[in-house]
């Protein structure tokens, strides 16, 4: 650019004989405008994220006593199912069996139970693949080759341990935070 | 009169409005005299059945909308309110769903006709991409609207869908939880989705206006793909679009009638007349027909995010589709092995469809591998190369040749920009 070039503060780009307050004030009220589109857009986004009252009903409480051995029940927890299952000692046992199998999402059984109350598997009764509710937490229902669940939607298999075994499933039935409030009651959330 | 259009109109209150907002010279140049190909096909009504289509979908919506509630414990009762009480809530809830699928045939055949007689190419490219962009919208809007009667199928296929922006790593539960407003599908989902359901149409017609500016542009393709030489390949709109069109509309309502009146559940599922249940899952969750190929790529690939991939790709492949088709020739006619692959690709569609619609097992599952392999195959590999070695057959030297050959003899030209001097055939 040979105006760039004879002029006093060559500019790099073409065109612009040289770097003038009026660029330097364009920039400026660029940026300005940017910060308060972002400044008024980023309250529009948040809003659709959950509400101060679909978070307050982030806890549940679940009484285990009247579930026997063998036994599963759903409760809902923020919205979603969340199977609590009382394991039989064979169930537990497949589960501590298939520890050493090359799993699809390793994790041994013993650290999606607390220490101490092996026999009550809580899990979120979400298949990870694309949502639905699996089937089996009712005895009557189809529960799979490995005794867990089973997905109807696109054939998910979960064991006792609520390990995904085999399907299109990536990962295992996540374990939702929760505590034992004395032996026979847990809060989640 | 300095600063007023001068207006051609004679009739005094026209004329007053033109000189100072010409849109009457404006709809008379784009849709009276426009000089349009001569040689259109019927296959040309369908951008014009989309456009009646989509008013069609306003205008029901808007009145269904003052008969809905937005909420997921009236939702589904609203909706049994609008069947069973409102005066023809019947006609204009079935009008509407039923709507929903005639507008995506008449897309689908628009877009193959695109394909089919090269209409994508230079210098329509952008044309082309901005019906792939009308055709995103129309997809998030139908999926938005199916959820909104809060049955089963809704909840469950609002479930499985916006599960899919699980699948990209790291903020894919951020994503999602960010869709839904909670921690599942529920009523905030339900408000978000009505509210983005009333816009996306008018953004749509936005798109569509673009859609056709950039049309009135370069002008359109026609089943031959050579372009305009001269007046004589070309008559005006009207009278002879305008009635080539009015025809087409005709059979479109017919059909469009015989589903509302006769069949008007056959395209829809049973399920979606049981409520909303968060806690149990239907059987088999299948989406709407018109999603079916896109639905069976998605379950094709055995990993979760592939899949997922894979199904956006699909259409993301149709924005290049200009620049993938290296062949200087439009029109499949003159394409000799095209023309048998566009087929093939129809086929593989089909094949996608039915696949998407069977559980994923056993020769539903190799089926749509194959067709989803072709699809891409055909898109990324058959039609750069193929541009290459195809030997194309001779083109016709202009529109009004071929026409007035084909025609024997043809008789006299009609009137109007056709009927000029430079006509030599």
């Amino acid at each position: 650019m040979a105006e760039s070039a004879a002029a006093p503060h060559p500019a790099p780009h073409s065109g612009g004989a040289e770097v003038t307050k009026r660029d330097f004030l364009k920039l400026v009220a660029g940026a300005g405008a940017a910060v308060g589109v972002g400044a008024i857009v980023w309250p529009m986004i948040d809003s659709m994220n959950p509400a101060a009252d679909v978070l307050a009903l982030s806890s549940t409480t679940v009484d285990l006593s009247p579930i026997v051995a063998g036994q599963a029940i759903t409760v809902v927890w923020r919205g979603k199912p969340v199977f609590v299952r009382h394991r039989t000692p064979t169930e537990i046992e497949e589960a501590r069996a298939a520890d050493k199998l090359r799993l699809p999402d390793p994790a041994t059984d013993a650290s999606r139970v607390k220490p101490g109350h092996d026999q009550w598997l809580i899990v979120v009764g979400i298949c990870t693949h694309l949502g639905c509710v699996p089937l089996g937490n009712r005895s009557t229902e189809v529960r799979g080759e490995y005794g867990g669940w089973f997905c109807p939607c696109h054939g998910s298999e979960y064991d006792t341990s609520g390990r995904v075994r085999r399907g299109p499933a990536p990962a295992n039935l996540p374990v939702p935070p929760y505590a034992f409030e004395g032996d026979t009651k847990i809060k989640i959330g | 009169m300095a600063g007023l259009h001068k207006s051609e109109f004679e009739n005094p209150v026209i004329r007053w409005v033109d000189s100072r907002l010409p849109i009457f010279t404006m709809m008379q140049k784009e849709y009276g005299v426009f000089p349009t190909p001569r040689n259109f096909n019927y296959l040309w009504n369908f951008g014009a059945l989309a456009m009646v289509n989509l008013v069609i979908m306003i205008a029901t919506g808007i009145f269904l909308a003052m008969n809905y509630t937005p909420h997921a414990t009236m939702a589904f009762d609203s909706v049994e309110r609008i069947m069973r009480d409102v005066n023809f809530g019947w006609l204009l809830r079935y009008v509407h769903a039923n709507g929903g699928s005639m507008f995506f045939i008449v897309v689908y055949i628009h877009l193959a006709r695109g394909l089919y007689y090269g209409s994508y190419k230079m210098p329509r490219e952008l044309l082309w991409i901005l019906g792939v962009v009308i055709l995103l919208l129309m997809m998030a809007t139908a999926f938005m609207g199916y959820v909104l009667p809060w049955g089963q199928m809704s909840y469950w296929g609002a479930t499985v869908i916006t599960n899919l922006f699980s699948a990209f790593p790291l903020v894919g539960d951020y994503i999602v939880t960010w869709l839904w407003g909670g921690f599942s599908v529920d009523n905030a989902t339900l408000n978000r989705f009505f509210s983005l359901h009333y816009l996306l149409p008018f953004v749509l017609v936005g798109v569509v206006f673009l859609h056709i500016a950039a049309l009135h542009i370069t002008g359109s393709n026609n089943p031959l793909g050579i372009e305009v030489k001269g007046p004589q390949d070309t008559l005006p709109f009207h009278p002879y679009y305008t009635i080539k069109d009015s025809v087409g509309i005709c059979v479109y309502l017919i059909v469009f009638a015989l589903l509302v009146f006769f069949a008007p559940n056959y395209l829809g599922h049973a399920d979606n007349y049981i409520p909303a249940n968060p806690l149990v899952t239907p059987a088999h969750i299948v989406p709407e027909w018109y999603f079916l190929p896109f639905y069976a790529i998605l379950r094709s690939v055995p990993d979760k995010l592939g899949g997922v991939l894979l199904m956006f790709g699909s259409i993301g492949v149709l924005a290049l589709v200009p620049w993938l088709d290296t062949s200087p020739v439009r029109s499949a006619r003159y394409r000799p092995v095209y023309r048998i692959l566009f087929w093939v690709l129809v086929l593989a569609c089909a094949v996608l469809l039915v696949c998407g619609g069977k559980p994923p097992e056993g020769i539903w599952v190799v089926l749509s591998r194959v067709a989803t392999a072709y699809y891409f195959l055909h898109f990324l590999v058959i039609l750069p190369v193929l541009g290459k070695f195809e030997r194309p057959l001779p083109l016709p030297e202009s529109i009004s040749r071929a026409v007035l050959a084909d025609g024997g003899g043809g008789g006299p030209l009609p009137g109007g920009a056709a009927a000029k001097p430079m006509e030599k055939a």
